[in-house]
């Protein structure tokens, strides 16, 4: 099993639904990045998305997409990305970590050198965001055959079918839009979200995150109710961007605010 | 036998692309496949979030496309509004002090609004109020495209957002005014380069929020499935009527066509019904900049390889890591670091030839082209005029190019004054 399996299965024993942080890898220094990851662990992180800037994120809103600028300003490559993963590794054997970014910069990497050395680092998974299942035949064989989980998004205009596709295809978990938009759109409609996941989890068995659109304690709560995990990442990286100049307080004050989202969540776990 | 169809055929100035045997490529060439490629290229690499919009714009594209009524509107719309059938023109002054073969221009720089642009706008806006759209995005980079937009929004009573670089914007200013002029929202697009490519990310995301009543006009032949084909089809109508035009002319088919590739649809539009002519030789002309040697071009057939960017595979400027990287062109129009999939297949295939003029050929032959024959060009068409100036003194005198003038200068005047050391 994998080690996102493994943590999914942990969670459902304990009742407990997954906090799973999204920031970007070297926003807005290199150095930041792996004590800001145990920070975000410590303070109630199940699981961490880790985003591999690029120049064009067309699914991303414009706070991830300067997150991107400031990680490639720093000349932060993908080399780099699994470097951090290495390191942070060395001291966490446990928390998973799913790369979330965009296929040109894996292209040139070459799909089985990505595989081989994102297995190599730590890494568990990936969210490629601009590959769907029709175009990702060569992608998904590589990180398989190293033991990786590719992770899908479904929107709220995935219809039944394309549930079901995605579902062949999926290992790990499924990460739900939850809104029409890009991350770190307006807020979202918590009763829409329920009657969609509930739908994705009667086509498919893989647990359902849910993100775009939460940033606060009062919608992780909510969304904690009808999801298996609870995504957050734009209210993160906005906060990040306000540091930029103290860089040293990141860990501190996302730490901080990751964890009044954790209390949330296991009071709403809890009713 | 074939010939005289093909004629008949392109006489009827809008009669759209089915890759049949008459109007389109011939019944040897049928990409891209059902999924969207064009060989290794091509495809849907997109979000899943652009599933669904992108699923529901195909189905209409292949049910509207196969329709007699909407093909019937679409060209009355290309006669009486867009002006066609555009004329080619035989450049007999340049030609001869040329010395070498007879240049012909396709005279897309007499459509409305000023460019081809508008073949493709005055389809895909057909196409969004079929599917009962009410508000038109697009991207830009000149503005080009941006004002083709506005102007069949306008004419349909359509909301119409565009999406443009700041970059862009300050060195079109005319163009933001026309857009504005027409009832379009102008928006400048700060991220990243700042440029088209910015554009078209904003305009994605835009259309990801709001697909239930947005129709997303791309412009060029890029972009994920169906906009390479659909913009091809949509641009073909220069082909078809070129090859009928050049027959009825001069009795054959041309030696070889010329034009410039930025994303490519002016050239895949005039290409695409030539492409099972063997003997008619096919050759893109990329932005070379300052030089390809220099890094600082717009040249990714010439000086860049394949990767993945907006949708679909292709041959792309990017740096080592795989980011994209900042492209430079006098030329607004052709500064695009992607170019269309199927561009690519025609260059592997060895159908097509992709070559590259710097932006001091581009301007040499902008100049050359208004004191010569009294038609000022756009300078992204100038970089095929240039390249047809070096091609056609290697040529007999009984041979024949036909250059597709894609655009008028009118929108460069600022660009070619300040060149000039001038500010008007």
């Amino acid at each position: 099993m994998s080690r996102i399996a493994t943590r999914f299965a942990s969670l459902k024993g304990r009742g407990r639904t997954a906090l799973i942080p999204f920031v970007t890898a070297g926003d807005p220094q290199p150095a930041t990045t792996v004590p800001l990851m145990h920070a975000m662990v410590a303070a109630g992180a199940d699981l961490i998305e880790l985003g591999v800037p690029f120049s064009d994120p067309m699914a991303d809103g414009p706070v991830i997409q300067r997150a991107s600028e400031r990680a490639l300003a720093q000349g932060v490559s993908l080399h780099d990305v699994l470097g951090i993963v290495r390191a942070f590794r060395a001291d966490d054997p446990d928390t998973p970590v799913v790369l979330m970014g965009y296929l040109n910069p894996i292209e040139v990497m070459g799909y089985e050198p990505f595989a081989a050395a994102a297995q190599a680092a730590g890494v568990d998974g990936a969210l490629v965001v601009d590959v769907p299942p029709e175009e990702g035949h060569d992608l998904v064989a590589a990180l398989r055959g190293h033991g990786l989980d590719l992770v899908y998004l479904l929107a709220p205009t995935s219809t039944d079918a394309r549930i079901r596709r995605i579902g062949e295809v999926a290992s790990g978990f499924v990460y739900y839009v939850s809104v029409k938009g890009v991350t770190g759109s307006a807020s979202l409609d918590t009763d829409a979200v329920a009657a969609r996941v509930d739908t994705i989890k009667s086509l498919i068995p893989l647990p359902v995150g849910v993100g775009f659109g939460i940033k606060d304690a009062d919608t992780a709560a909510r969304v904690a109710a009808v999801a298996d995990a609870v995504i957050v990442g734009s209210a993160l990286v906005s906060r990040i961007e306000e540091l930029g100049t103290t860089p040293e307080l990141i860990p501190g004050v996302i730490g901080d605010f990751l964890a009044t989202l954790r209390v949330a969540i296991d009071a709403a776990d809890a009713g | 036998m074939r010939l005289c169809k093909v004629y008949e055929m392109a006489t009827t100035p809008a009669m759209l692309s089915d890759r049949g045997p008459a109007t389109g490529a011939g019944p040897g060439y049928h990409w891209p496949d059902a999924n969207g490629h064009f060989g290794p290229y091509g495809g849907l690499f997109v979000p899943e979030t652009l599933m669904y919009p992108l699923e529901e714009l195909r189905a209409a594209y292949e049910r509207y496309l196969a329709d007699p009524e909407f093909l019937a509107e679409l060209d009355a719309d290309l006669q009486d509004y867009v002006g066609r059938p555009s004329p080619i023109y035989h450049a007999v002054r340049w030609s001869r002090d040329l010395g070498g073969a007879q240049i012909y221009l396709k005279r897309e720089d007499l459509n409305h609004t000023g460019a081809h642009k508008i073949n493709n706008t005055v389809g895909q806006a057909l196409l969004a109020r079929r599917m009962g759209k009410t508000r038109i995005i697009a991207e830009t980079g000149a503005g080009q495209h941006g004002v083709a937009s506005a102007t069949v929004a306008a004419r349909l009573g359509l909301e119409c957002v565009v999406y443009m670089g700041e970059v862009d914007v300050a060195r079109q200013e005319a163009n933001v005014y026309r857009m504005r002029l027409l009832g379009a929202r102008v928006v400048s697009v700060k991220s990243g380069s700042r440029t088209l490519k910015d554009a078209l990310n904003e305009a994605m995301r835009d259309w990801v929020t709001n697909v239930d009543d947005t129709f997303y006009i791309i412009g060029t032949v890029a972009g994920p499935h169906p906009y390479p084909a659909m913009v091809r089809d949509f641009q073909a109508v220069i082909g078809r009527e070129a090859r009928a035009q050049m027959l009825a002319r001069t009795g054959r088919l041309p030696d070889a066509l010329v034009a410039c590739v930025g994303g490519g649809s002016n050239a895949i539009g005039l290409f695409y019904p030539f492409i099972e002519d063997a003997g008619v030789a096919l050759y893109g002309i990329e932005a070379a900049g300052d030089g390809l040697e220099t890094g600082r071009h717009a040249a990714p057939l010439n000086a860049g390889r394949p990767g993945v960017l907006h949708g679909n595979r292709t041959y792309l400027m990017e740096d080592a890591n795989g980011q994209i990287i900042e492209t430079h062109s006098v030329s607004a129009g052709l500064d695009y670091p992607g170019v269309g999939p199927e561009h690519a297949w025609l260059k592997d295939t060895g159908r097509a030839r992709y070559d590259a003029i710097t932006d001091a050929e581009a301007l040499a032959a902008f100049h050359t082209l208004t004191r010569t024959e009294g038609i000022i060009p756009a300078l992204e068409s100038s970089h095929a005029l240039a390249y047809a100036a070096k091609l056609a003194p290697t040529m007999g005198g009984d041979q024949t190019i036909l250059v597709n003038l894609s655009g008028r200068g009118d929108k460069d005047m600022h660009t070619v004054a300040k060149h000039e050391g001038l500010v008007l």
